[in-house]
């Protein structure tokens, strides 16, 4: 409830920030991301059974549930991070545009650049400045940024659709670890949408930030929505209401793996649950 | 909450209730600003504590010079003040007893005795480093002792002639050899331990831990069947170096490693997402990120070498003459010029060994202290050369148009 208090007090320069974003920062369009009978392990733990979801194109799908149902595992798998957890395996495919992104022939760090992830907690490279993590994606793969001005134009258009470029533009030179915690998860938005990505996902962006930058971080999300498919796993029930077209509610028993109960649109879902247990954890009764 | 908002668009809406800012802006102006108000005295020295301990003292003192002159037949100074440091235990206890419950008495007497053990500890380093000083200041005082050798006088000869060049020389080289041949290597293996890991990894870092338990003479014995006695080769300074290596590598590993994995997983992670390869992320982020804790590792297992003398003796032999080659021939380092004067009986020889201890000293101290002045933060801080960076490069960026069309 104090995030809707206190995001009403700072609506005001929100609004601004969000009409000067500036549009078309993918090059590419948005993909539709599909998730087949997707299985996971950590040893011989299972931890999800089954997942079918399709994650649209252009569009926010949320991924709902109590802790220690699958969400995170399962957005891990879209990118494959699940695999860089020693003793982790799964089962199934995940599609990007139609491509498994799991076959023999393509490499993890293709599929990772087309999927970009924002992390629960803010990390910024704390050895680069603020401008320098932004460009973190192209000069760590290598990549040339196209010209001195170039790199100036997407710094500022990354930094613009994360929402954060009024408030370092003056000091663009700081270290990103000198920035407040909002400002910093931003900044790593910001660096994971400057590589163009076609998906970016989101593990929890808000769950250490304060209402004020959870305001700005879902103003972030509804901007870029269109322009990326986004991914975002929350707890927030309203956060969820308030971002996300789709959602997908995970739930696991006790010792056994997780799975999706309800998937729809975030609306239906919320308003009109088919399932008992999707209408008791979206209001609130256990979780 | 404001200063992440803080940002120029515009100011946050005032709040409705202004009263609490009146009233700390009322309070502000009319008492005395904060710095001048005096502050609390917390943790300090009570009277009473210092009443205990010199009366304990002083009771303990008179009791044991009463035992020790007129009424036991035993003497001896170290018996003395290990009996008067005992009696005077025990009174502080007593003496605390009298106002004190029993576990403040036994706080104090913990605290009386790791206070002791800090004091002696200080005192013999203090006391190693003032003997050594004292003893060789003769030698030091010529100049001559830092840009002679000794390869046209006698061990008898006067400290006006002679010096330690040759020696300055030898460890300068042996230690650059050792950290060339060290450095990459150890720093190599502590990246494959703390980064590739599995079930290798775990064997190669019981091995290096097991190295730095290695006794530098073993080493330098190996080196010496190997190279010398197998392949022929002749003693040289770069022989030693190799046998100092022995020594040094798993303490640059070690401590590397110790460091590599103090750098947050959440940084490999965020690399990883963006698309990099692990060997873009480990050398664009995580050594970077590590790399104060890295010059540490460094700095100690230089620290760690820097005063061996029994490889250097075996391997690289020992000579008066000045030798810069350090390929060929026997060299001659610090710790062995000390070495070879304390065997002579000689007042001057002696003197010229305790002047190289403190060359050797100094030189082991200035190597600690750069190892805490550019590595003695957390990984992630960035230090005052950066900061310089940063600064530069924000102002370089702030003076381009920042604004696009």
């Amino acid at each position: 409830m104090t995030t809707d208090t206190a995001s009403d007090e700072t609506r005001v320069d929100l609004d601004i920030d969000a009409t000067t974003t500036i549009p078309q920062l993918t090059a590419g369009a948005p993909a539709t991301l599909v998730a087949r009978e997707v299985s996971a392990w950590f040893g011989n733990h299972q931890v999800l059974d089954n997942v079918d979801l399709t994650m649209a194109a252009g569009q926010v799908t949320a991924l709902i549930g109590p802790s220690g149902c699958g969400k995170s595992t399962f957005l891990r798998i879209l990118n494959r991070m699940h695999e860089l957890v020693p003793g982790a395996s799964l089962a199934g495919e995940i599609l990007l545009d139609g491509q498994d992104i799991y076959d023999l022939d393509r490499r993890p760090i293709e599929s990772r650049r087309r999927i970009g992830m924002v992390f629960q907690k803010a990390n910024p490279f704390p050895t680069m400045s603020v401008h320098d993590n932004v460009l973190a994606g192209l000069r760590l793969t290598g990549r040339k940024t196209p010209g001195k001005n170039g790199a100036a134009e997407l710094v500022e258009r990354s930094l613009r659709s994360a929402g954060l470029w009024e408030e370092v533009k003056a000091r663009l030179g700081t270290p990103g670890s000198s920035l407040s915690g909002g400002q910093q998860q931003r900044l790593c938005i910001a660096r994971a949408l400057a590589v163009r990505p076609d998906v970016l996902l989101m593990d929890e962006p808000c769950s250490a930030l304060d209402p004020t930058s959870t305001r700005r971080v879902e103003e972030t999300i509804r901007s870029i929505a269109g322009e990326v498919t986004v991914v975002i796993v929350t707890h927030n029930m309203q956060q969820a209401q308030r971002v996300s077209d789709n959602c997908a509610f995970f739930l696991a028993a006790e010792g056994q793996p997780g799975y999706i109960v309800e998937q729809g649109p975030t609306g239906e879902l919320f308003e009109n649950p088919r399932d008992e247990r999707t209408s008791d954890y979206v209001n609130g009764r256990f979780g | 909450m404001t200063s992440t908002i803080d940002s120029g668009v515009a100011g946050p809406p005032p709040l409705k209730d202004d009263k609490l800012f009146a009233d700390q802006d009322f309070r502000t102006s009319r008492r005395t600003s904060a710095a001048e108000r005096p502050r609390v005295r917390t943790g300090g020295v009570s009277t009473e504590l210092v009443t205990h301990v010199a009366s304990a003292g002083l009771g303990a003192l008179a009791l044991v010079w009463l035992v020790y002159e007129r009424l036991v037949p035993v003497t001896g100074t170290i018996g003395f003040w290990l009996v008067w440091y005992a009696v005077f235990i025990v009174m502080l206890a007593a003496v605390s007893a009298t106002t004190l419950d029993r576990m403040a008495v036994t706080d104090r007497v913990v605290g009386a005795l790791v206070t002791t053990a800090g004091m002696v500890m200080v005192s013999a380093l203090a006391g190693i480093v003032v003997f050594t000083f004292v003893r060789g200041k003769g030698a030091l005082s010529h100049s001559n002792f830092f840009h002679e050798t000794m390869a046209y006088y006698g061990p008898d000869a006067g400290l006006d002639k002679g010096g330690i060049y040759a020696a300055m020389v030898g460890t300068f080289e042996m230690v650059a050899i050792s950290m060339v041949i060290s450095v990459p290597l150890g720093i190599a293996t502590a990246v494959y331990l703390s980064e590739v890991r599995g079930r290798i990894a775990r064997v190669v870092r019981v091995v290096v831990e097991a190295m730095t338990a290695v006794p530098t003479i073993v080493a330098g014995l190996f080196i010496y069947s190997m190279l010398i006695i197998e392949l022929g080769q002749e003693r040289s300074g770069f022989a030693a170096s190799l046998a100092l290596s022995v020594s040094m590598i798993p303490v640059v590993t070690t401590t590397a490693e110790v460091v590599l994995r103090l750098v947050p997983n959440g940084l490999r992670e965020a690399s990883l997402a963006l698309g990099t390869t692990q060997w873009q992320t480990v050398r664009r982020v995580v050594l970077p990120t590590a790399r104060p804790g890295l010059v540490t590792a460094v700095l100690l297992g230089v620290a760690r070498i820097i005063g061996e003398t029994s490889p250097v003796l075996l391997v690289a032999g020992s000579t008066n003459e000045l030798n810069y080659d350090p390929f060929h021939g026997p060299q001659i380092s610090l710790p062995l010029f000390v070495f070879t004067g304390m065997r002579q009986p000689l007042d001057v020889a002696i003197s010229r060994a305790f002047g190289a201890g403190i060359v050797l000293l100094t030189l082991v101290v200035i190597f600690f202290a750069l190892a805490r002045i550019i590595g003695g933060r957390a990984p992630g801080h960035t230090s005052r050369r950066q900061q310089r960076r940063f600064a530069r490069n924000a102002r370089a960026l702030t003076t381009t148009p920042g604004e696009q069309p």
